[in-house]
């Protein structure tokens, strides 16, 4: 009994230390499993996870380089960088969100879209502990509210961030464009090392024209940085190199004067200095407030505008096309006086009405009753078509087109206005690759009073006026000035070749005619050439949309829907005996050239000119 | 000669004699100073894991002498008395576990605590960690080994009704090392081998109705994870790859005490808890990691040899499920951090911060030391 006990008991006992035996077998290979993989972690794989730890610790961040600022002529600034404050959180930190939400709700201003937005943003791939925007541009008061309540409001985080500003709003929009966050597509196009930490780009105007200049060159700083991104130590820092500071040629002063003149009135007004071909004043109305762009344009806003009939996204200045109208009678009378179609003496009878040989169609003059006998001087003053008729059938279209091409029309002459149009020209070749056909005797009767296929913008219009003020002299048209980048002023392009008369006496006689436009007893203009301190040099011009009926002063009769009222165009310079300044005014659907386009000009000219007499 | 001297000389006559102080105070000397090691290295690691924060390894250092006057105090009751109480405390245990599903406390959706209000808090499973292995070699002993098929099945429904409980809170890490207490019982017990294979070949063949009906969403995602930590770099694979990342910089010899730049930038998630070994592996290196595994091993080698000398049945299926659950502890922390096991929260044992495990540890071996200094009268 007892010594089956122990028999019993040693085959417990047996069992056990077998089954520990095993325990122990299967123990000695599950560690030998952890030795093996730690020293697969720790020493054969060693130098990947090093590289990887270090990675991990040490962040290259960019450091965004400060856009140039832009200046006018006399050193006003007409865009530069505001500070912002965007109000972020770090989910990580924040115990509860929706207790953080009503409780900011009770201090800034919040709404349901700010916090969809948030969630929109957080459900992106983000590292833990990144900061999550939910409020951008805090005002003065909601960052003072903030920065005091910080204590209490746990996992926020307020943050610095350079914002371009435009102070003068729609006066410059068309000129100086404007930056806007960076798209797809251009993100896809452009060097990300440029544009390292940049999330703005020049998108339209001088901001898209020197975009390069104006960037900069981002540095960087390589930090040791935590888990939750904060950043611990630099290491090594390169300082970015800020943008180029652009100084136009543009006024302020200038330019809001010319914005005034407009009012309420569609058009576009430009004014050159004749001596540089500097771009004194570049206007468009309506524009619209390009800090809209920058901080993101209220979608409904945004399709209001795009849809309006008004069209204030179209820069009339330099994207408008338009029929040129009487305004270069000057240019194609001194064509014809050079290549001897006429002399200064030769004398055409406009009785009010044209007609081709063979043909039944009559062309009227804008005045029924016609002008009588008048010769170059008469025709350019009271702006005869009939005269203009007679001299274009003569001509022909290539003698036309070749002199309005040494003006710079049918082409874009200037250096740095971005994404101008090059109007249409018109010739033999472009009509029949435009439209197929040949060129017919009547459309050069409509060329010669710049109606008809004939398109420019205003901007071409007033470098015409500057080559006319400088008797042929070509400067090339343009916004710098000057600039901390040299090497701008460097590759701006070269001015067009002179305009070369027969006759250099020629180029006086016609400022004489275009004096006589405004300060002639018959003048078209000289409405606003009566009581002027100094002469003004110019013409008038009176577009066509549609054909309307008409009494005999050329004025439409009865009620005209406003977008087939005519444009009224006006270019002049001025002192005439000594041109400072070149001014082209076109409203759009303003009537008459004389009576609308004309004393606009007048005003921006003595704005100009007598201020500085002062 | 005297069977029962006969019995008690042949393993360990020698010890006996020579440190009979140490006897007569019921402590395993070697064991002790082991663990002691082991608790004061733990927490020279801790520091630097909390980063020089003094607070934390204070309040570690109070739980480690809790854990070892609660360990001294166990050593004192002769194994008779676990034997005695260990089915009463198992059914407090799983009543309190009851008690838990509807009552319990906690966060993140795991419902662990039980919360008296003014007088204690705790989790009930812990108990269950202890009581678990005492009921199961009480009840196997008692009928003799091998175990017969009805004694069997009744152990299995013993183990999976507190394993089904814990897994339910959900807290996996627990319910896997009370499952394996009970399941180290019946293996030492002398289950055949032939039901221990069948035994995996169902469990192996039970995983897809697991992965589809049991496991949570969280869960599969860690399993996953481990295949591919780069799939989910910012979320679920995050707390892997940067623990690989720490334990593979370290290389031989470890960036330096208080140096891991992992550890000490917050790259590593729970580096003062879980994720412990990781910091050490940074800091120390490979030679810091083994040094660590040699502790350990030394450690469970004792608690076999106690095992093996253990004077009965109950004494030796205890001692013997108590050290190798303290195995599974160490090899599914490591093989989690190290990137081979999924993320399940099973903490370091005696370097993890955090309270009731060191308690519940150290009692554990508070039994050891009480099975391995009292022989029978």
């Amino acid at each position: 009994m007892n010594n089956g006990s122990l028999n019993n008991r040693e085959q417990e006992r047996r069992l056990f230390m077998r089954r520990m035996s095993a325990a122990f077998v299967i123990l000695a290979v599950l560690v030998l499993l952890l030795i093996t993989r730690l020293a697969f972690l720790q020493l054969v794989d060693n130098a990947r996870h090093e590289a990887q730890s270090e990675r991990n610790r040490l962040e290259v961040l960019p450091i965004p380089p400060i856009r140039g600022l832009i200046y006018d002529r006399n050193g006003e600034l007409l865009a530069h960088n505001l500070p912002t404050y965007t109000l972020s959180v770090v989910v990580e930190r924040t115990p509860d969100l929706n207790a953080l939400f009503d409780s900011l709700s009770g201090m800034i201003e919040l709404n349901d879209e700010h916090i969809r937005r948030f969630y929109q943003r957080l459900s992106a791939l983000r590292r833990p502990f990144e900061p999550i925007p939910l409020k951008l541009r805090l005002d003065e008061e909601e960052i003072a509210v903030l920065a005091a309540n910080r204590v209490f409001l746990e996992g926020i985080h307020v943050e610095a961030e350079l914002i371009r500003q435009y102070p003068y709003a729609d006066a410059f929009s068309h000129a100086l464009g404007y930056v806007g966050r960076i798209n797809e597509a251009e993100l896809r196009d452009l060097d990300r090392g440029l544009y390292a930490g940049t999330r703005f780009i020049g998108k339209q105007g001088i901001e898209r024209q020197y975009e390069q200049a104006l960037l900069g060159k981002p540095g960087f700083q390589r930090v040791e940085t935590n888990a939750r991104g904060r950043i611990l130590r630099v290491i090594e820092k390169q300082a970015p190199q800020p943008g180029a500071d652009l100084h136009l040629f543009l006024d302020r002063r200038m330019q809001e004067k010319a914005m005034e003149l407009l009012g309420d009135q569609r058009g576009a007004i430009i004014a050159i200095d004749t001596e540089t071909g500097g771009i004194l004043s570049l206007v468009s109305r309506p524009g619209f407030d390009p800090n809209l762009y920058v901080s993101g344009f209220p979608t409904s806003l945004f399709n209001e505008m795009r849809d309006s009939e008004d069209k204030p996204f179209l820069n009339r200045a330099v994207r408008g096309l338009y029929p040129p109208a009487s305004t270069l009678k000057p240019i194609m009378g001194l064509g014809a006086i050079n290549d001897g179609t006429i002399t200064w003496t030769d004398r055409i009878l406009d009785p009010g009405w044209f007609q081709l040989p063979n043909d039944d169609n009559i062309f009227y003059n804008w005045r029924r009753s016609g002008h009588g006998l008048v010769n170059m001087i008469a025709a350019v003053a009271e702006s005869s078509d009939v005269y203009f008729y007679e001299l274009g059938y003569k001509m022909t279209v290539d003698r036309i087109h070749d002199i309005y091409n040494q003006f710079g029309f049918g082409k874009i002459t200037t250096a740095d206005v971005f994404n101008s149009a090059a109007g249409i020209n018109p010739s033999r070749e472009w009509k029949r690759e435009r439209h197929g056909f040949s060129w017919y005797a009547g459309d050069t009767i409509n060329l010669s009073i710049g109606q008809g296929y004939m398109l420019v913008t205003p901007m071409q219009v007033a470098i015409a006026t500057t080559v006319m003020a400088n008797k042929g002299k070509w400067v090339t048209p343009r916004l710098l000035k000057d600039s901390s980048d040299p090497s701008l002023l460097e590759n701006m392009s070269p001015p067009l070749p002179d305009v070369q008369l027969r006759d250099e006496a020629d180029w006086d006689r016609m400022h004489r005619a275009m004096v006589e436009v405004v300060h002639g007893a018959k003048g078209t203009a000289r409405g606003i050439g009566f009581d002027a301190p100094y002469r003004i040099a110019g013409k008038t011009g009176t577009a066509q949309v549609i054909r309307i009926q008409r009494d005999a002063e050329g004025v439409p009769i009865g009620d005209v829907p406003d977008h087939f009222n005519d444009h009224a165009w006006f270019m002049g310079f001025a002192p005439a005996e000594d041109p400072k300044i070149a001014v082209t005014v076109l409203v759009e659907n303003g009537g008459g050239g004389a009576r609308v386009a004309a004393p606009i000009a007048r005003e921006l000219m003595d704005y100009f000119l007598l201020r500085r007499d002062i | 000669m005297n069977l029962s001297e006969y019995v008690r000389h042949l393993p360990d006559g020698n010890l006996t004699r020579q440190t009979s102080f140490w006897h007569r105070l019921h402590i395993d000397p070697y064991l002790l100073l082991a663990l002691v090691v082991l608790a004061c290295g733990g927490m020279v690691v801790l520091y630097s894991a909390a980063g020089g924060d003094m607070v934390s390894v204070y309040r570690q250092g109070i739980r480690f002498g809790i854990g070892f006057v609660v360990m001294v105090f166990v050593a004192q009751f002769d194994p008779r008395w676990y034997q005695m109480w260990g089915g009463t405390v198992y059914i407090l245990g799983v009543m309190l576990l009851v008690l838990v599903l509807f009552f319990g406390t906690g966060a993140k959706g795991a419902q662990r605590w039980l919360d008296i209000p003014g007088l204690i808090r705790f989790q009930p499973s812990e108990i269950m960690k202890i009581a678990m292995p005492v009921m199961l070699a009480w009840y196997l002993s008692r009928y003799g080994v091998p175990p017969k098929y009805r004694h069997l099945f009744l152990s299995i429904f013993l183990l999976a009704i507190p394993v089904a409980l814990v897994a339910q809170q959900p807290d996996l890490g627990t319910a896997l090392l009370i499952a394996a207490s009970g399941i180290f019982v019946v293996f030492l017990a002398g289950l055949s081998w032939k039901l221990i294979f069948t035994g995996i070949f169902l469990a192996l063949s039970m995983f897809p109705v697991l992965w589809l009906f049991v496991l949570r969403e969280y869960q599969k995602q860690r399993i996953l994870t481990l295949f591919d930590p780069t799939s989910d770099p910012l979320g679920a694979g995050w707390n892997i790859i940067q623990s690989m990342t720490a334990i593979g910089s370290g290389g031989f010899n470890g960036k330096g005490y208080m140096l891991g730049t992992q550890s000490q930038l917050d790259f590593l998630p729970e580096s003062h808890t879980d994720f412990i070994i990781a910091v050490l592996g940074e800091e120390f290196g490979f030679v810091g990691a083994m040094a660590l595994i040699a502790l350990y091993a030394f450690i469970i080698i004792r608690g076999m040899i106690i095992a093996i000398r253990g004077r009965d049945n109950f004494c030796r299926l205890l001692a013997g499920s108590l050290t190798l659950t303290f195995f599974i502890y160490v090899f599914v922390n490591i093989g989690m951090v190290s990137g081979i096991l999924p993320v399940v929260g099973v903490p370091l044992p005696l370097v993890s911060y955090g309270g009731t495990s060191i308690v519940t540890l150290l009692a554990g071996f508070g039994m050891l030391m009480s099975i391995s200094t009292h022989h029978r009268a």
